[in-house]
């Protein structure tokens, strides 16, 4: 693992966004159901994303730290990253390329890591569209950076860091180093921590840098074949509620579900 | 060329994701005319999966992999892969799984895809149908590396008995060197879990208040399920953050899902779409959740979950 100089620097922290649909969109496809229908569709920070970014503010105001932010996508995921600067990030990167799959992602992303030693990398657990759930282990695993997947606390100390990673029916403490990759979700910050963009910080935003950098090599390890949407649902069985014994009997000789 | 599964357990004893990623991997093997080999760590019986299609255990015994650590056991599953020449890794969606799972594909140079619902529809190239936004939609995804990753979706493929003649081998191992430490577990004993649950109960805001969610607690008992509840109920502090499920907390993929007093907006039906059954208890008859669930009840939550509790205790005591 690389040495680093923390904490004669301050910690360099890197969030990485990715551009979604909003919660309430309407999910449909075009040419030929093999791309995601963009019309009057409001896109978002990932939500994961956003409990990162606002854990990694706190870092930045209480134990001094530079945070910048990173999309890899086209020119129209820019609203969304001129949003986490109004947030407060300092500095934007986009990295030009229409992401193929989450490995492209993550050696593009490994790749500015690695050139602009950042201490830690802040991911989300998953992105709400296409949910592969993998480009920040990916980034940890190509640059051999320490991971914390699912992680709902983070603390740091120097170079010492502390983090709790939800695990089925609890949690797991785990003590580790920087360099370090998290992908974040629910828990890292409180949802009333959640920042909504004021007028100052999106005044100062507009004056904020946001870089656009080439794309590496374009990785063509999996892609989409096609979309498609689930079958209309058959219509429901409604029982009255005076016959509760008629659910259980659908439900065990119907359904088979008990 | 055998498909490489790894077989997770937990203190000694298979996960059932274990079993059904064995299932699915028979399956696929089948249609390839391979052998599935497991990778099993720290297992008393590795014997069992012989009962699930696996020809093989690479069976490793090793005090010091007591605790999961990803980067080490994905360098130990990464081992497991070159030494059976595989090039069809498949993991099961559990939490350790996915872990480790982004660090594997990356030593192992698969292409990697998560959330699968089916066997493939295809292998050459591999292309196979997956859950995407957020169960809204399903996507057919290819790879086209030669070496390939798959993590199959809890429940999607079922646990199916077919007994092999299993060889069980001792895997000798080289554990690579890892700066994460795990410093301590905190688990809800006894309890079952959302992410494990055949079945789940879930209460919304129609409840009023913690203090109703004794019948709940009870339904659950009797079906052997798990409690879980909307996100507001969960931001109210009636119940743990740890049972808020939909599309910004937890995600369901059970066989049955009963949702009491919950609405049914498109942010809560986001995390159960991919249950398989869903029934809704609820007053309001044009709640959006009828629109969603399978079966339903238009009654009050208080009279309707009492009923249906000893209907319930009278079905098991006929049907055990
Ligand atoms: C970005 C975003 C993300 C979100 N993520 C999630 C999420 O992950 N999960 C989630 O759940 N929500 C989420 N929400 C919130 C979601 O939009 C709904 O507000 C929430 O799901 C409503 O919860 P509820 O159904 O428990 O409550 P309500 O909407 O208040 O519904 C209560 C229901 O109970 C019924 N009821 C009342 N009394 C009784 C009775 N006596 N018997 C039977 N039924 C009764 C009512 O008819 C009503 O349908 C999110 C919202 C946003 C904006
Ligand atoms: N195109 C992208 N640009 C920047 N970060 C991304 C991108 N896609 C995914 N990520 C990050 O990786 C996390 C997991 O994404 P995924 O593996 O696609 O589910 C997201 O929450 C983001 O933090």
């Amino acid at each position: 693992m690389s040495t680093k100089f923390y904490p004669l620097n301050i910690m360099k922290i890197l969030v990485c966004i990715s551009h979604v649909p909003d919660t309430t969109s309407k999910i449909n496809f075009i040419e030929n159901n093999s791309k995601f229908d963009e019309k009057g569709v409001q896109f978002v920070i990932n939500p994961n994303d956003e409990f990162g970014l606002t854990r990694a503010m706190w870092f930045k105001e209480k134990q001094g730290a530079s945070v910048d932010v990173i999309n890899v996508g086209l020119a129209d995921t820019e609203p969304t990253l001129r949003k986490a600067l109004a947030i407060g990030a300092d500095k934007a990167i986009r990295i030009n390329s229409d992401p193929k799959n989450g490995l492209n992602v993550a050696k593009q992303i490994a790749h500015i890591v690695s050139s602009e030693s950042y201490d830690l990398v802040i991911g989300g657990r998953e992105s709400i569209d296409y949910n592969g759930g993998m480009v920040p282990g990916m980034i940890a695993g190509l640059i051999n950076y320490n991971f914390v997947d699912k992680c709902i606390s983070l603390e740091i100390n120097n170079d010492s860091i502390t983090a709790a990673r939800e695990i089925e029916g609890g949690k797991e403490i785990i003590e580790s180093k920087l360099p370090l990759v998290v992908a974040g979700q629910k828990g890292l910050v409180k949802e009333s921590d959640l920042r909504i963009p004021n007028m100052r910080g999106i005044m100062m935003a507009r004056r904020k840098e946001l870089q656009v950098i080439n794309a590496i090599d374009e990785d063509n390890s999996t892609c989409t074949v096609s979309f498609e949407k689930p079958k209309p649902k058959e219509e429901i069985t409604l029982v009255s509620s005076d016959n509760v014994g008629e659910l259980i009997n659908l439900l065990h000789n119907e359904a088979k579900a008990i | 060329m055998a498909i490489l599964i790894y077989a997770e357990s937990e203190n000694g004893k298979y996960k059932k994701d274990s079993f059904e990623i064995a299932s699915y991997a028979r399956v696929a093997a089948d249609k390839l005319n391979t052998s599935v080999t497991a990778v099993s760590i720290n297992a008393d019986d590795p014997n069992e999966l012989g009962n699930y299609g696996v020809d093989k255990v690479l069976h490793i015994s090793n005090d010091s992999l007591k605790n999961f650590n990803a980067v080490i056991y994905a360098d130990i599953i990464k081992q497991a892969f070159e030494s059976e020449s595989s090039n069809l890794a498949i993991l099961s969606s559990s939490s350790n799984a996915k872990y480790l799972g982004s660090l594997l594909s990356v030593k192992i140079n698969a292409g990697y895809i998560t959330n699968v619902i089916e066997i493939p529809k295809e292998f050459d190239p591999l292309t196979v149908k997956r859950n995407s936004f957020t169960n809204k939609a399903f996507e057919y995804a290819k790879i086209n590396s030669k070496n390939r990753q798959l993590a199959i979706s809890k429940n999607s493929h079922g646990v199916i008995e077919n007994k092999t003649s299993i060889q069980i081998e001792t895997f000798e191992v080289t554990l690579a060197s890892s700066e994460i430490n795990v410093k301590s577990t905190e688990k809800a004993s006894n309890k079952v879990t959302i992410a494990d649950a055949e079945i789940v109960v879930s209460g919304g805001r129609g409840l009023k208040g913690p203090e109703n969610w004794g019948m709940i607690e009870e339904l659950a008992d009797v079906l052997g399920a798990a409690t879980a509840c909307s996100k507001p109920v969960s931001d109210l502090g009636w119940r743990p953050h740890s049972e808020h499920v939909g599309q910004t907390g937890k995600l369901v993929s059970s066989n049955l899902y009963i949702a009491i007093g919950i609405s049914g907006a498109i942010q809560h039906l986001a995390g159960i779409n991919s249950s398989k059954v869903k029934v809704v208890i609820n007053n309001d008859p044009d709640a959006p959740f009828f629109k969603a669930a399978d079966y339903g009840i238009v009654g009050d939550a208080f009279e309707v979950v009492p009923k249906l509790i000893e209907g319930l205790k009278t079905f098991k005591s006929q049907n055990t």
